[in-house]
């Protein structure tokens, strides 16, 4: 290290990093570490087959990422509360089916739409006063109701795919349109990641939101209303969630009571955890999260390419997880004995 | 049996021990007093491994001894018994007492065997009908707590038994039997040390008393040709007067004023504290300070009582109403309740104060750093930028950074618990010039502080806490430090 003011005394303070480790500091380390995998993993494949780079095979890449992609944006902003919401997929298929049967009755694409993501908002409240009030740790009231959404999605479908979108020119443009050649799926993921990623980074918002997750009873203690905070948060993955819910019945032409949605809730967990956001809240960011979706999708369209087995995406999924989480904690060095 | 020769501890900027000799000889019952602060916890922890002294020697018998871990101290005889003893609430006592050293039968858990042993051991202990062998942890009383902590060590043949404020969880009946219990491991040739502030027990069982300031000793006397006033005055009369500096200060009208406030920690409190003006809290740890102050800002529930700020009754659900009403706590425990140790120093100063600096929810990060560059440079707060992690910074730092948090929202009450603990001297004299500047300014503020030369070096008035009560309130001018641990440790003081 230079000194950049000879002889001048010790205690002035250092005026500026070096640029490179500025530039390392604002991408982050587990940035690069991802960017780097993403890199490994695309040559791999690609050496393997070379059609992995036509650009309709990365179209598919990028509409397959979009639904687990806005779920897993929602999935970062509850873990840096320092909770997690693992209904998030019974949350999209119930919305998926009440979605399409609303517009079936209605004949209205837009009723549809606005009803499930009403019903969105309510499922998310139900978490949230449940987590609050009912003092229920996230995990279990998030298992508790991603039971029992999904058993509700089932008793109204009868467990059956309902209604048929396909007609809907609305709908198709959600499932097959695109703008500037870029699929609409894509274009609602990266709006979704925009506003949330401004959200965590410009308003007080979003800087209450890690300061939630960091620190809860400095928080308190600070005058943040923690109640207002952890139950806004579930209904804002609640909305997500019924949008994602939209786009399943969009891209499957019916509302899907589980197939689709089933394993949502893996798969943004691992993508929000691969991308960084500690468990125990506060860390984290919406770049990472989103840099993790796209490995987790190559990862998924790789293995499809080069014909491997489809069980395999499960166990690589779970080992991605724990992996993840090691990696993590590591990191953080958190020493202790007992359960973690 | 005992001893501990001229051992010295320091934990970060603090020096917490600096050269203390024990001795704890067979037969005998030893006291240790001291002030809050004076290092009694830090020798127990010596003595007991979960430290290892920086310097001097620990000889167990006339062995010199290393305990790398509280295993190996216990290995050498000597135990001890905490306040609140670590029992697993859903198991007999019978398995809390014999814990790792189950009696079994092959791979089998030998129910029968643990019940037989225990019975046996109690009665030879004369515990019988004390304790009932299958009675579940969590359904015990703080006595029979300690009785299984007592129990542990007997049976792990302690030499050495050592008891830190026993008594301040026990109910009269059971404090006697304790004593009782403590005449006879005296008698069986165990070496005890009893920690404790209370006069009147200390007179009744120790044989000797040994009295720590400042993590050094002040002396050593037979407990039979020594008096309360004596030990007062040993414990007292450190000088910190060079630290304090008092500018002119106006007294103006009431800003916070508590009638008779009750919660489920403290009872009765009533006391103002004005604008321009510096009150503290005194009293020893647990005297129910910490608990009033979390009250006040809303953190826990009143049980009766009114609570006014600015002549106005306040209604608090939640600390977001105090902090609304202008008050604000600089907590005791800094790292747990007050920092987000992994953001940066701006982040924590502007904490309180985003709703403030948003327009449309978008926060200015400009105003932000522009204030959080004030402060750092007005506190004298030393980080290398404002972008600095608040976890690399010292402990006078962080404090430092809390302060600046609710400067920066203008609080009109300030109430710092222990605002100097983990602090460095330089740190201290800063923090103390600080206080002494926001009081001349004309805020109202109430300092918690356990160090007697501080209280009387920051206070205009002193409120003396005991057991969850006031005790009694002192003008500066007539306070003394004896007439202030008095009123904080001597029973019959009203």
């Amino acid at each position: 290290m230079t000194n950049p003011a000879g002889g001048s005394s010790a205690l002035a303070p250092k005026v500026r990093l070096p640029a490179l480790r500025r530039a390392w500091a604002l991408i982050g380390a587990q940035n690069i570490s991802l960017l780097l995998a993403l890199l490994l993993l695309v040559l791999f494949i690609g050496l393997q087959n070379g059609n992995f780079f036509y650009a309709s095979n990365i179209a598919t890449i990028g509409t397959t990422v979009a639904i687990v992609g806005v779920l897993a944006v929602v999935q970062t902003v509850v873990m840096l509360l320092g909770g997690l919401d693992i209904s998030v997929g019974s949350q999209a298929g119930l919305t998926s089916v009440v979605s399409a049967m609303v517009f079936m009755a209605t004949g209205s694409a837009l009723a549809g739409i606005l009803a499930a993501l009403a019903l969105g908002l309510v499922l998310g409240l139900l978490n949230g006063v449940v987590i609050i009030y009912g003092r229920v740790n996230a995990v279990i009231a998030t298992l508790a109701t991603f039971a029992a959404y999904r058993g509700a999605a089932n008793l109204i479908s009868d467990g059956r795919a309902q209604g048929y979108t396909g007609m809907n020119h609305f709908f198709v443009f959600l499932a097959r349109g695109d703008m500037l050649g870029i699929p609409v799926l894509i274009w609602i993921l990266l709006l979704v990641a925009l506003l949330v990623q401004l959200m965590l980074h410009y308003t007080d918002i979003g800087r209450n939101i890690y300061a939630v997750g960091g620190n809860a009873t400095a928080a308190r203690l600070a005058g943040i209303p923690l109640n207002r905070y952890i139950i806004g948060c579930y209904m804002l993955v609640g909305f997500v969630a019924a949008i994602a819910g939209v786009l399943l019945t969009a891209r499957t032409g019916s509302g899907q009571p589980t197939s689709g949605s089933q394993g949502l809730e893996l798969q943004s967990i691992t993508a929000a955890a691969l991308g960084g956001v500690a468990l125990q809240g506060g860390r984290g960011t919406i770049v990472g999260t989103i840099l993790a979706v796209i490995l987790l999708g190559v990862l998924e369209n790789g293995l499809i390419i080069l014909n491997v087995n489809s069980f395999w995406q499960d166990i690589a999924q779970g080992l991605l997880l724990v992996v993840a989480v090691v990696i993590q904690q590591r990191r953080a060095g958190g020493r202790g004995v007992g359960l973690p | 049996m005992l001893s501990l020769d001229s051992v010295a501890k320091r934990f970060g900027a603090v020096q917490a021990l600096r050269g203390v000799t024990l001795t704890a000889r067979a037969g005998e019952v030893l006291a240790l007093m001291g002030e809050n602060g004076a290092g009694k916890s830090t020798l127990l922890r010596l003595m007991s491994g979960v430290h290892q002294p920086d310097d001097g020697t620990i000889h167990v018998a006339g062995v010199e001894m290393r305990f790398a871990t509280p295993i190996a101290a216990r290995d050498a005889g000597i135990r001890v018994v905490v306040q609140e003893p670590e029992i697993i609430p859903d198991v007999s006592v019978a398995e809390n007492v014999y814990a790792g050293t189950l009696p079994r039968r092959g791979h089998f858990f030998d129910r029968s065997a643990l019940r037989a042993r225990l019975e046996q051991d109690l009665a030879r202990y004369g515990f019988s009908g004390v304790l009932r062998p299958e009675q579940m942890g969590r359904s015990l009383s703080p006595a029979q707590r300690q009785l299984v902590e007592i129990l542990r060590a007997l049976i792990g043949q302690a030499r050495v038994i050592a008891f830190d404020e026993p008594t301040s969880s026990l109910s009269d009946h059971e404090v006697e039997s304790l004593f009782r219990l403590i005449g006879q491991l005296r008698a069986e040739g165990i070496a005890v040390i009893y920690v404790s502030h209370r006069m009147k027990e200390i007179f009744r069982i120790a044989d000797r008393i040994l009295v720590l300031r400042d993590g050094a000793t002040v002396g050593e006397r037979l407990a039979a040709e020594t008096d309360e006033p004596e030990l007062v005055r040993m414990m007292v009369g450190r000088d910190l007067s060079a630290l304090f500096r008092r500018s002119e200060r106006r007294v103006g009208r009431t800003v916070l004023k508590l009638s008779h406030v009750s919660t489920e920690d403290v009872q009765d409190i009533s006391f103002e504290v004005r604008a321009g003006e510096v009150v503290a809290l005194a009293g020893l740890v647990g005297a129910g300070r910490t608990e009033l102050a979390h009250a006040v800002i809303g953190d826990t529930p009143l049980l009766s009582g009114q609570i006014e700020v600015d002549g106005r009754p306040l209604r608090l659900a939640s600390p977001r109403d105090a902090v609304r009403a202008g008050i604000a706590l600089a907590p005791e425990e800094r790292k747990q309740q007050a920092l987000l140790m992994k953001r940066s120093v701006r982040d924590n100063i502007c904490l309180a104060i985003l709703g403030r600096l948003q327009r449309f929810r978008v926060v200015s990060r400009s105003k932000e750093s522009r204030i959080a560059r004030h402060y750092v440079q007005e506190l004298r707060i030393r980080t290398p930028t404002i972008e600095q992690e608040v976890s690399t910074l010292s402990g006078g730092n962080q404090q430092k950074t809390v302060l600046a948090r609710w400067l920066a929202r203008d609080a009109k009450l300030l109430i710092l618990d222990e605002p100097t603990r983990g602090v460095d001297v330089g740190a201290k004299a800063d923090i103390y010039a600080i206080i002494d500047k926001l009081a001349a300014e004309g805020s109202a503020i109430l300092v918690i502080s356990s160090e007697l030369p501080e209280v009387l070096g920051l206070a205009d008035r002193i409120v003396v806490m005991q057991g969850g009560r006031v005790r009694g309130e002192l003008d500066r001018h007539d306070a003394t430090e004896e007439k202030i641990l008095s009123l904080a440790i001597l029973e019959d003081a009203a």
